[in-house]
């Protein structure tokens, strides 16, 4: 299976500081890909480097066999890549359907002619964005809410509606940072049935994730990665049975549950 | 009839800056609607003035030609400085306007042709009630309908947080470039009908104190819609008439109703959020719109 996502020999360097490096991976066109690795391995860094909010210091990255560098962030969302964001980041003061319609920017297709005259074009395009926005709510079930203003929104639901805006960019690949990071225990069951929604709907997932309990049950395949380094790859199973990621990760003396 | 001759020949130039400085007020809530604290209003509508006076006063051109004369010349300034200066954002963005605005002040106090520090005199008032209210109309609208658009949630969302604006497709320096043109083509335009109404021109007209006084129009007006920048400047318009019988306090009363405002109302007068809250009491929950609304 080729790769939908190829990160090839990345290394990132802050300063002196060597956050990645050698990395390698292939997150394949469907299903849920996992990165795993304890706070501060350089996950978040990964996902900085795929969208273009950095630049990797070394090695290349490919998205649908087309090399990303140098491209600018909003490219990349054009070209099927959508993220959310470890510390929720939604626009509060405008409403749910406002922040769907934003993710839609480049789908929505008229000319400031258009907007000035008010006309059949521009009402129809606004029509579709609108209908599409609703469609999406109702996807990660939020579209009771959809006039209302995102800040009044509880942190699982604000996550629901950043799936939705991401999933407005219409991407064929869609990365989610830490996504059930400080969430209860009803909110993180509700948020893993999203995504299980998200991905039976063909959308290929990229998942960080510190929580090995969710990511074992949710993920087709995962990766670890400790102190800038990939220690290992491989379906759940070999991962948890790997002694090298149980040492890395979940420490020496396993006299832990998480394995179960 | 008698009387209202006197009144208009008393007021006309007021009543004209009232749309003036309603025209520079929505210029700078456009660079505002993005999240940019632009404070180069004055040195454009600064430009657009000169630019306009001395085409009238040395080659006789047409009014409507002079106006669009008045909003390119700022508008190729800002594409010019845009470069560097938009690279930044908050305070260090304010900052390098207000820089820029002096540069432009002390050019023009300098050169020859503007007359230096005497100014321009002797412009003919080719100015007339319709031409401000037209463009004023017209420049409403258009922001208006940009609003509505997706280059109005644009905006907002480079306003709310870049990043996340970025990585929702958006062009964030294209639409920030934008928003500072055309703001400059507006300003432009104001300082231009300002010109050819007030007779004569001078530097200090826009200076350090002229961008505050545009920027505290927007700010004190609210810059949540197109009504507040507008009711702003309205009121910064005529409260210093309003108070002339204070004689020598009016300035200072002017400064206490201000801070007044700013300190109790810090959203502006014109806030559509507490107008809805007040207007939901008596309305039923479900097409709320407000702000933290069902918090409680």
């Amino acid at each position: 299976m080729s790769a939908l996502l190829s990160i090839q020999n990345v290394g990132k360097n802050f300063g002196g500081l060597k956050v990645l490096q050698e990395v390698n991976l292939e997150v394949p066109a469907g299903g849920i890909f996992g990165l795993i690795g304890p706070n501060g391995a350089g996950k978040t860094t990964v996902f900085n480097l795929v969208t273009g909010l950095l630049h990797p210091s070394t090695g290349s990255i490919h998205f649908e066999g087309r090399d990303l560098a140098g491209v600018a962030p909003h490219r990349i969302t054009h070209r099927g890549i959508a993220r959310t964001f470890q510390n929720i980041r939604i626009f509060k003061e405008m409403t749910l359907l406002e922040n769907v319609m934003v993710g839609m920017h480049n789908h929505i297709d008229y000319s400031p002619i258009a907007i000035m005259l008010n006309n059949r074009s521009y009402r129809a395009s606004e029509k579709k964005a609108l209908e599409r926005a609703h469609e999406l709510l109702t996807w990660v079930r939020l579209d009771h809410k959809a006039t209302l203003l995102a800040d009044n929104l509880s942190y699982g639901d604000q996550r629901k509606l950043e799936f939705a805006r991401a999933l407005a960019t219409e991407p064929k690949l869609l990365l989610l940072d830490e996504p059930v990071a400080g969430m209860n225990l009803t909110e993180k069951s509700e948020l893993m049935e999203e995504i299980c929604n998200i991905r039976d709907r063909g959308y290929g997932i990229f998942l960080i994730e510190h929580d090995m309990r969710f990511v074992m049950g949710l993920c087709d395949r995962i990766a670890v990665l400790n102190f800038g380094r990939i220690i290992a790859e491989g379906a759940p199973d070999e991962i948890r049975s790997n002694p090298e990621v149980i040492e890395a990760y979940l420490g020496r003396e396993d006299d832990e549950e998480e394995a179960a | 009839m008698e009387w209202l001759d006197t009144f208009w020949a008393t007021y006309n130039t007021l009543i004209y800056s009232l749309g003036v400085f309603a025209l520079l007020a929505l210029s700078i809530w456009l660079t505002f609607s993005c999240g940019l604290l632009s404070l180069a209003n004055a040195a454009f509508m600064g430009i657009g003035a000169y630019v306009s006076a001395l085409l009238t006063l040395h080659y006789q051109t047409p009014f409507p030609l002079v106006l669009a004369a008045a909003g390119l010349a700022p508008a190729l300034v800002a594409l010019i400085i845009a470069m560097p200066v938009l690279r930044l954002s908050g305070v260090y963005l304010a900052m390098a306007t207000l820089a820029f605005g002096e540069v432009v002040r002390v050019i023009i106090l300098n050169l020859d042709i503007t007359g230096g520090p005497e100014g321009l005199n002797g412009i003919p008032q080719s100015t007339q009630g319709w031409h401000i209210v037209a463009i004023l109309a017209f420049t409403v609208y258009a922001l208006a309908r940009l609003k509505r658009s997706r280059v109005g949630r644009a905006l907002e969302a480079i306003r709310e947080d870049e990043v996340a604006a970025r990585l929702m497709g958006i062009d964030v320096d294209r639409h920030k470039l934008f928003v500072f043109t055309l703001g400059a083509i507006i300003a432009g335009i104001a300082g231009g009908l300002n010109a050819h109404y007030t007779f004569f021109i001078s530097p200090r007209e826009y200076g350090f104190e002229n961008a505050v006084d545009i920027l505290t129009m927007a700010v004190l007006g609210g810059t949540g819609s197109l009504i507040g920048p507008m009711l702003g400047s309205s009121i910064l318009t005529l409260l210093p008439e309003l108070l002339r019988f204070l004689h020598d306090y009016r300035g200072a009363v002017n400064g206490i109703i201000l801070v007044l405002v700013v300190l109790f109302l810090p959203r502006g007068l014109w806030d559509p959020q507490r107008l809805a809250r007040l207007f939901r009491r008596r309305k039923p929950l479900r097409d709320f719109h407000g702000k933290k609304g069902d918090a409680a």
